[in-house]
């Protein structure tokens, strides 16, 4: 058994820590009070290689494994879940669907682009009526002339909006009861993308309802083969876990670091706040779950990258990390007391942004329902 | 244009340093990270390698004294885009002071014979700030160290050193030994396709034997100088405290004057 990282994974891990910590994290709390989308820093991910890490080299990306992409992706939402959530949705639910499925030529015409960040890729999926049930998609796709005619709507799509969004892979009804994935280029003729979401948190990532209507897409944007849709979205969402399990834990480790300083600063009845029992109990206890949740989250992305099944672990992690996220934001402002409640306090900020880890890709329920499933029960 | 670059593995930043009582030796078993003004060196080198032109040509190379997980550090370097790594790694030059540093580099760089050999201005754990002038004496090169400006023209190098008093510049013919600081650059982060192309660059671990260096030589006994004693530094003298009261910059002002210092 060997639970050392790589001397790469430790760069990389070291690289992105350092990036956050000096080009986010000064500008965090600004993107999110704008509600302003983060282009600048999208570029200099896109050169650093992170808007494509572990799609291979010769597609552009950096050719890294999903530990790598995962530490990654933890060490971005420790500091910042708007920039987190862009990089993660635009790799593991946007670029890969056409990565996993796509003919070569897809791939040679979408991935180097898509790969190097100059283009931001979506996933659409869920839609008004279809969320946690998510095959009673009700967009159709009728083909006529060479071409597939789109008709319906999606909701809460991520990176769909952007200016320098390329496009977005959606799942569409092509017959009775089939369903199948679409490439739709941003810019066709009758998809019309809403302005963005007011929401909660997250504020300074894109998320958008999108409208096709009479929406001609070419026979050849079609996905792997017709009426497998179903099946490939259900493969999407079992990576896309591990991202989302890594931002769990990201962000647990970022309130925690939050409000570990702030305890050795803040004093009351004459000393320092961490002088307390209670409060070390608190931080003593987040620090051991989110090594757990660290190691369940790891170990999901190891098996991925060992070719070994990985869903069942990949659910665990995301439902442990999701819940153990709103632990900590929520222990963490509460040591930050009324401090915690005020804007200017980045805690504020992660505690807003946790929610959406116990819903997005699957809520905490569904992921128990894919657990229960995996458990033969 | 060959640019050798020296770099340190040190203590990583965020451990607390401690010193042995035992060996009067740091204690470097903790996590170790690149010198950080290093990698200010490092990018320098990039910089004048990627702009001179002669990319085929064109070598960054990486030179070092340390234990064999200096290689970590070494490798952020790489990922950043050096082209090669010479480590020279040997139980005999553990312990080694300055003098004998100083002399293991120098026959570390005589191999290499680069046109250019940069060095950090100091290192963060011993910050003795002067072991490229040993190196600079014992290969008989020019040395303009504090450079804060860096230009190659003509075979020769231009250095802008900051003084305390403002800039002097320095030319001197190349090959030559320049020390940078900080100020120099903004060094970039190691890209992710560098990093999972370092470990196909070449990384060559030398002993004390491949540089037919006498064990006598490095180490403790290559060494001029014994620590005999560590101590604590003298506690402050008289200090006093100012509440500020909305007068706190006055008094300030009425302290330093009082100490003839404004
Ligand atoms: C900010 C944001 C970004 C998003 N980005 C994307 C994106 O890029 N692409 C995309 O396709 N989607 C995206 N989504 C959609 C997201 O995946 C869905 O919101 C999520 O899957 C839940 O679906 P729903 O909102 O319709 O909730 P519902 O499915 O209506 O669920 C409501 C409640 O019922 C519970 N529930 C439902 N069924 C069961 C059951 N069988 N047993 C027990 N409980 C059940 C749920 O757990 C939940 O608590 C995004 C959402 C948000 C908020
Ligand atoms: C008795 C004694 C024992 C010592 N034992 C050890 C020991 O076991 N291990 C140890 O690391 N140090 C040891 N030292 C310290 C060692 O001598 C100094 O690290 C060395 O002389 C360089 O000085 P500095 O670190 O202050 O570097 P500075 O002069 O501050 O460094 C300037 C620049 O020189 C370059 N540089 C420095 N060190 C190296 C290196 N090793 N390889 C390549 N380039 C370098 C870098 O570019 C750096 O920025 C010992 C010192 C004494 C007195």
């Amino acid at each position: 058994m060997d639970l050392d990282l790589t001397p790469e994974q430790e760069l990389v891990r070291d690289t992105v820590r350092e990036f956050a910590r000096d080009r986010v994290a000064p500008v965090a709390e600004e993107l999110d009070r704008e509600s302003r989308f983060p282009y600048e820093l999208v570029r200099e991910l896109g050169e650093l290689g992170l808007m494509g890490l572990p799609i291979p080299e010769e597609y552009g990306g950096a050719g890294g494994d999903t530990v790598s992409y995962a530490l990654a992706i933890e060490e971005l939402t420790r500091i910042d879940s708007s920039v987190a959530i862009t990089v993660a949705a635009h790799t593991s639910l946007g670029t890969m669907p056409i990565f996993l499925f796509g003919s070569e030529e897809q791939k040679r015409k979408w991935l180097p682009e898509l790969a190097s960040g100059t283009k931001l890729a979506a996933f659409g999926l869920t839609e008004a009526g279809a969320g946690s049930d998510a095959g009673a998609t009700r967009t159709t796709a009728e083909l006529r002339d060479g071409n597939w005619v789109v008709d319906g709507s999606k909701m809460f799509i991520t990176n769909a909006g952007t200016d320098i969004s390329g496009c977005v892979t959606i799942t569409a009804r092509t017959g009775e009861d089939e369903i199948s994935n679409l490439i739709v280029s941003n810019g066709t003729a009758g998809y019309e993308i809403s302005a963005p979401l007011k929401k909660l948190g997250w504020k300074a990532s894109d998320t958008r309802e999108l409208s096709f209507r009479d929406c001609a897409v070419p026979e050849g944007n079609l996905l792997g083969p017709r009426g497998q849709g179903f099946h490939q979205f259900l493969e999407i969402l079992d990576g896309g876990r591990i991202s989302v399990a890594a931002m769990g834990v990201g962000l647990a480790q970022g309130a925690y670091d939050l409000a570990f300083a702030y305890a050795q600063e803040r004093e009351q009845f004459g000393k320092k706040i961490s002088r307390f029992q209670a409060v070390q109990f608190r931080l003593a206890d987040l620090a051991t779950e989110i090594e757990a949740g660290r190691a369940l989250t790891l170990r999901a992305a190891w098996l991925k990258d060992r070719g070994r099944p990985f869903a069942r672990e990949a659910a665990m992690a995301k439902l442990y990390t999701g819940e153990l996220s709103n632990r900590a934001a929520n222990w963490s402002l509460q040591i930050h007391g009324g401090y915690g409640y005020m804007d200017e306090y980045a805690i504020s900020r992660l505690y807003r942004d946790q929610k959406i880890l116990e819903i997005g890709e699957g809520t905490n329920e569904v992921q128990r329902m894919v657990i229960a499933k995996h458990l033969g029960l | 244009m060959k640019i050798a670059v020296c770099v340190k593995h040190v203590p990583d930043a965020a451990v607390t340093k401690r010193i042995d009582p035992g060996t009067k030796r740091l204690d470097r078993s903790g996590e170790g990270s690149l010198n950080p003004v290093d990698a200010n060196a490092v990018e320098e080198a990039l910089r004048i390698r990627d702009a001179t032109g002669d990319g085929a040509e064109g070598e960054v190379v990486l030179v070092s004294l340390g234990p064999e997980k200096a290689i970590d550090s070494l490798r952020k370097a790489l990922a950043m885009g050096a082209d090669r790594v010479l480590l020279v790694s040997d139980p005999d030059a553990a312990g080694s002071d300055l003098v004998a540093t100083s002399s293991l580099l120098a026959k570390a760089l005589e191999r290499e014979g680069a046109d250019l050999v940069l060095f950090g201005q100091q290192a963060s754990d011993s910050d003795g700030a002067v072991l490229w002038a040993a190196v600079a004496e014992r290969l008989r090169l020019p040395l303009i160290s504090q450079v804060a400006e860096l230009t190659l023209e003509g075979g020769a190098v231009t250095g802008k050193r900051q003084t305390e008093f403002g800039y002097d510049v320095i030319r001197a013919p190349l090959p030559a030994v320049v020390a940078v600081a900080d100020s120099i650059n903004e060094p970039r982060y190691p890209s992710l396709k560098g990093i999972m192309g370092a470990k196909r660059k070449q990384q060559d671990v030398l002993s004390l034997a491949d540089l037919e260096i006498e064990a006598e030589r490095a180490g403790a006994s290559g060494s001029r100088t014994e620590v005999l004693a560590l101590s604590d530094p003298p506690p402050r003298g008289e200090t006093r405290k100012l509440e500020d009261d909305g007068t706190g910059a006055e008094k300030i002002v009425e302290f330093l004057a009082e100490k003839r210092l404004v």
